[in-house]
């Protein structure tokens, strides 16, 4: 049936992994095959329904017993989070001290620097799947989102900067719905803003920066909500990006 | 001190593919919990600069595959055992719950091949690394595998629901 193009290539084809003169060969057949086509089609969607069925999954809060596992060391101590923690303490942070010792505080800004660092992780290098809702909706992402974390967003326009948004998601945080913006560049580098409500008390804080597994965090708490502009594209660049979003959020945001 | 690489960015899909391989979310976590417990042993192997991705995945593998042989240590795997009844029908928008049932009767190898390459976007040759077989064996298992679900998914709505327009 496929005397010309091979089975393997036809899934080779769904996977987007043939070269584009071959890719356009293979189009070409199954423009002429509709039989193949179909399965061809049939295959595609059964990717869709795996990622429409299990990429909630990716949203869930994680489990505090499988988080201490990724800790529980070798060494007997996780050394590494605690002199991360010690590191941000020293650096201004003793007043959330209290928030460190429990979990009841999860929105605490040491938390929000991880947990978009952790997003950042997870969904930035997804080639098929890096946005729920993409650009081109960005009117029904930002309605969507806003309504959902509760508080009107904005998806702040990086394009001095090079950057163009690409579209946005939302997952679930500890406080609840928490909103991601991601963005792209002319060469792919991919930066993204996670928006989530802080915990009561935390009213305004200045711009911090975190070190987190190699991505550079800049956030910050403004009224109810977290803010944290996550990306590996160098200190000094995301720190520039997170100035504009600032900015140009604080009309938004009713600065007070 | 050697730095140690961190495990918990990869929770997320770790837990994803835990999900869909055992259709459980408690016999997931757990297949994680083991998982990472086991990096956690075997640091020093894994080489800084590899994909740690591509070795947790390898190290689920190696445990999923222990699981199914003490779970059912009389059943063979047949990798062609079932044979559905296609509708012939279009298909009709597919629930979680048909494709959790289409993934729980496809056979353990093909599934795994299904969802490396399907849902977690690993590479033919990434996917045939951490389950210890050839390429050709990923191509041939993957091409299997999603014919066989194309004939349960098309088959099973005409079966299982009564259409109500």
């Amino acid at each position: 049936m496929t005397d010309d193009v091979h089975e393997h290539e036809l899934n080779a084809y769904v996977d987007g992994t043939l070269p584009e003169a071959r890719r356009l060969e293979v189009e070409a057949w199954l423009a002429a095959h509709p039989a193949d086509a179909a399965r061809v089609q049939a295959w595609s969607d059964q990717n869709q329904s795996l990622h429409a069925t299990f990429d909630a999954v990716l949203n869930e809060p994680l489990p505090l017993n499988l988080v201490r596992a990724t800790l529980r060391p070798a060494l007997p101590v996780p050394f590494r989070a605690v002199a991360a923690l010690l590191a941000m303490m020293a650096t201004g942070l003793v007043g959330y001290a209290i928030g460190l010792n429990a979990e009841q505080a999860p929105a605490a800004p040491v938390y929000l620097a991880r947990d978009a660092a952790i997003a950042h992780a997870v969904f930035s290098p997804e080639s098929r799947h890096p946005v729920e809702v993409d650009a081109a909706h960005a009117d029904h992402l930002v309605a969507w989102l806003s309504k959902r974390v509760g508080t009107q967003l904005q998806a702040p326009d990086f394009s001095a900067q090079g950057f163009d948004l690409l579209g946005g998601r939302l997952l679930s945080g500890e406080t609840g719905p928490v909103a991601q913006f991601m963005y792209q560049d002319r060469i792919e580098r991919r930066v993204t803003l996670y928006v989530r409500r802080a915990v009561s008390g935390n009213k305004v804080t200045a711009f911090r920066h975190a070190a987190e597994n190699g991505v550079d965090v800049f956030y910050w708490i403004d009224g109810d909500f977290g803010y944290a502009l996550s990306g590996q594209i160098g200190r000094k660049a995301i720190q520039q990006l997170a100035d504009a979003a600032y900015s140009q959020m604080i009309p938004a945001s009713g600065k007070r | 001190m050697r730095a140690r690489p961190d495990l918990i960015e990869h929770l997320p899909r770790l837990r994803r593919y835990a999900r869909a391989l055992t259709g459980d979310v408690t016999r997931a976590d757990d297949l994680v919990q083991d998982t990472l417990e086991r990096a956690l042993v075997k640091l020093d192997l894994w080489q800084p600069g590899s994909d740690l991705r591509a070795w947790l995945f390898t190290l689920m593998h190696n445990l999923f595959v222990n699981q199914i042989r003490i779970r059912r240590p009389r059943e063979t795997v047949l990798e062609d055992a079932l044979d559905e009844p296609v509708s012939g029908g279009q298909m009709e928008a597919l629930t979680a719950r048909d494709i959790h049932e289409a993934l729980a009767r496809l056979p353990e190898v093909q599934r795994e091949v299904l969802l490396l390459v399907g849902l977690e976007q690993f590479g033919y040759a990434e996917a045939a690394q951490v389950l210890g077989v050839p390429t050709g064996t990923v191509m041939s298992r993957l091409s299997r595998a999603r014919e066989r679900m194309r004939q349960m998914l098309a088959g099973e709505p005409a079966i299982k629901l009564k259409l109500v327009k």
